[in-house]
């Protein structure tokens, strides 16, 4: 347990503003879609039920990350080679291993259509943006960023103005209806706090979910690319790994297999009040606009 | 063990599974020639104009009642022009138009202030908006705007009720005028610093679009409560505003490109355009025919009313059919992508860039 080496097991408080930045490197090409993250999150976070149902489209099942869903595993079915596979690698013939059939599956969809299917599956989060939207649209200051560098929601805060929900170019963020306050992934601030990883990490069977430094993970990640790359993986890039683009750099951030768009992720997110200088200036010459419009409607006949 | 170690030579104690590969790397080359014709990933769906995953829309939708949230834009919207109003009526001698504009004014602001409230998720806790000062928050701004205004809005209105204080009450009236544009603008910031599509790419023209809104509803308030004889300034003012917002919306539609569909659709679309008949409508015929007759004057007041709610309505209905839909959130963001790569390999200092 990396983290509480380096923490020694000191409370947060201790470690300063100066610490690390911590976050996620989720690495979808070893998700197996098993969920495990939704639950342990639910589970640890006391995040309450909000719906037993299927959206009938995939073996998904949350749809999307909302104020219930802090962890979402999305399933993608392609009819697309995975990567460059090759049923029945290895072995020129099939092997009969004795099963009962009375088909063989594949048989009746022909050699080209065979192994011409591919499962994405990927845990999407917060993505604890450098630049966050939530953050500077909040206007109680319930939102703050933690000595993590990651941004969190105080509860005893928020007045539920929902101001954060459409300003999230993710839609991460949302109003829990009973409630009225807004939810999100929190990055398991009160794990962090006492050196344990959040509960989505610790409970990935396959490291999909991998949490630590936000600096090591991107040298990680960028091993791992150049690793799917020489493997022919031309489909693999990284989501959210870049320090220059429109919310400078996610703290969270993703090794995808097909285009962002795909996974209900932006290809391109820009933080919305990285024009609010401009908006204030348009909204302030609409002002003047305003007064000297009116103003000049006193002068002229009497009529 | 169900953690391991990340550090910078890699994992320690981690799955074997970890370094799994989709696909077989053994065949690869195989593979390669195989499908020489169709290598790499398909799109699922070629003909479409955009993926997305099952069609769900990426941003989350907007949490906001459009009863109290549009209805804050207009009120909002008519407490400020109407402030504009009542100033200068105060200052050219036409108290009885001053007056009503001082009460829509107060009643406007108070509407707009319950409007805000109501919406809350803890309404109670609406006292936290002025725990901080925040220009990162349009939100927070117009909180502190509305401190300031309200108080100026209904000294305003009372002593011009009771005739008491004359001197504070004309201080009143002409500090509420010069917040009043503050008021009436600040609400196209508060929509547009948002990820909704409809919205943020129509912040420059949206503040024009609201002040000429809110003059337009000013005005023909005016032209409802004030007589034929002192309402010259309101009928002006209706037109100036009718003018100033046909003109922004028009700019704002034509810049928007694609993401504008949803205010010519749906509707957000049938909202905008009855916006357009009243509103116009109203300004042209009560420029024309208003001073003659109080009754003509009123009916097109009215209209300049529903004119200007049906544009607060409208643009809130557009920023939702936006949100709802990853078209508007997708397409724009690929075409600025594909803009960024073009100028990229057009620069010869850059290459490689490529792969994101």
């Amino acid at each position: 347990m990396a983290l509480d080496e380096r923490l020694g097991g000191v409370p947060a408080a201790d470690t300063g503003d100066g610490g690390p930045r911590m976050g996620f490197f989720t690495d979808t090409s070893v998700c197996i879609g098993c969920k495990a993250c939704e639950v342990a999150c639910k589970e640890w976070n006391m995040v309450p039920e909000d719906g037993l149902d299927f959206t009938a489209m995939s073996f998904d099942n949350s749809g999307g990350l909302g104020a219930d869903t802090w962890r979402h595993v999305a399933f993608i079915e392609q009819r697309a080679p995975i990567g460059l596979q090759e049923s029945g690698v290895g072995r020129p013939d099939t092997v009969d291993l004795g099963i009962p059939s009375f088909e063989r599956p594949g048989d009746t969809t022909g050699a080209d259509e065979r192994g011409e299917f591919r499962w994405l599956m990927s845990s999407d989060v917060c993505k604890h943006c450098t630049h966050a939207a939530c953050l500077d649209v909040c206007p109680t200051g319930a939102l703050f960023r933690t000595e993590f560098d990651t941004v969190v929601v105080q509860e005893d805060i928020c007045n539920g103005c929902g101001y954060c929900v459409p300003a999230c170019p993710y839609g991460v963020i949302d109003k829990r209806k009973d409630d009225g306050r807004v939810w999100k992934c929190t990055l398991c601030y009160d794990r962090l706090g006492d050196g344990l990883e959040p509960a989505c990490s610790k409970a990935c069977p396959t490291d999909s979910i991998q949490f630590g430094e936000l600096d090591e993970l991107r040298q990680r990640a960028d091993k791992r690319l150049e690793q799917l790359h020489e493997a022919g993986i031309s489909s693999a890039r990284l989501y959210g790994e870049d320090p220059e683009d429109g919310v400078g750099g996610d703290g969270a951030f993703f090794l995808l297999l097909d285009e962002p768009e795909v996974y209900g992720l932006p290809p391109d997110p820009v933080v919305t009040t990285r024009d609010l200088p401009s908006m204030w200036k348009h909204a302030g010459v609409a002002a003047l606009t305003l007064f000297a419009g009116v103003a000049a409607t006193f002068f002229g006949r009497q009529r | 063990m169900s953690t391991s170690d990340v550090t910078t030579e890699g994992i320690r104690g981690a799955r074997p599974g970890r370094e799994a590969l989709t696909g077989s790397v053994a065949t690869a080359g195989e593979q390669r020639r195989r499908r020489g014709r169709r290598r790499g990933e398909q799109a699922m769906v070629p003909d479409a104009e955009f993926r997305s995953y099952y069609g769900k829309p990426i941003i989350n939708q907007i949490p906001w009642e459009a009863r109290d949230i549009a209805g804050y834009l207009f009120l909002g919207g008519l407490a400020g022009a109407s402030s504009v109003l009542a100033a200068g009526a105060e200052l050219t001698g036409r108290p009885d138009l001053a007056r009503p504009m001082k009460y829509t004014a107060l009643g406007a602001i108070s509407g707009s202030v319950a409007a805000l409230i109501n919406d809350l998720g803890r309404p109670a806790r609406f006292v936290n908006m002025l725990r901080v000062f925040k220009p990162t928050s349009p939100m927070s701004i117009g909180s502190w705007l509305l401190v300031g205004y309200g108080p100026l809005a209904g000294v305003a209105a009372v002593t011009g009720a009771t005739g008491l204080f004359p001197r504070i009450g004309r201080a009143a009236t002409i500090g509420a005028g010069v917040v009043g544009p503050a008021v009436a603008s600040y609400t196209a910031p508060l929509v547009c610093d948002t990820a909704v599509p409809a919205w943020h790419e129509g912040y420059r023209e949206m503040p024009f679009v609201f002040v000429g809104s809110a003059a337009a509803a000013a005005g023909g308030m005016g032209m409802l409560t004030a007589p034929a004889g002192q309402a010259a300034p309101a009928r002006r003012a209706a037109v100036f505003g009718s003018l100033l917002e046909a003109a922004a919306t028009t700019c704002m539609e034509r810049r928007m490109g694609m993401i504008a569909e949803p205010y010519r659709g749906g509707v957000g679309g049938a909202l905008m355009r009855g916006a357009k008949a009243l509103t116009v409508s109203g300004a042209a015929v009560g420029a024309v025919l208003g001073h003659r007759s109080r009754a003509v004057s009123a009916v097109c007041g009215a209209a300049l009313l529903a004119g200007s709610a049906c544009t607060r309505f409208g643009v809130f209905q557009a920023g939702v059919q936006s949100a709802r839909d990853p078209k508007y959130t997708v397409v724009p963001q690929r075409e600025r992508l594909r803009e960024q790569a073009e100028e990229k390999a057009g620069d010869p200092r850059s290459n490689g860039a490529a792969t994101r």
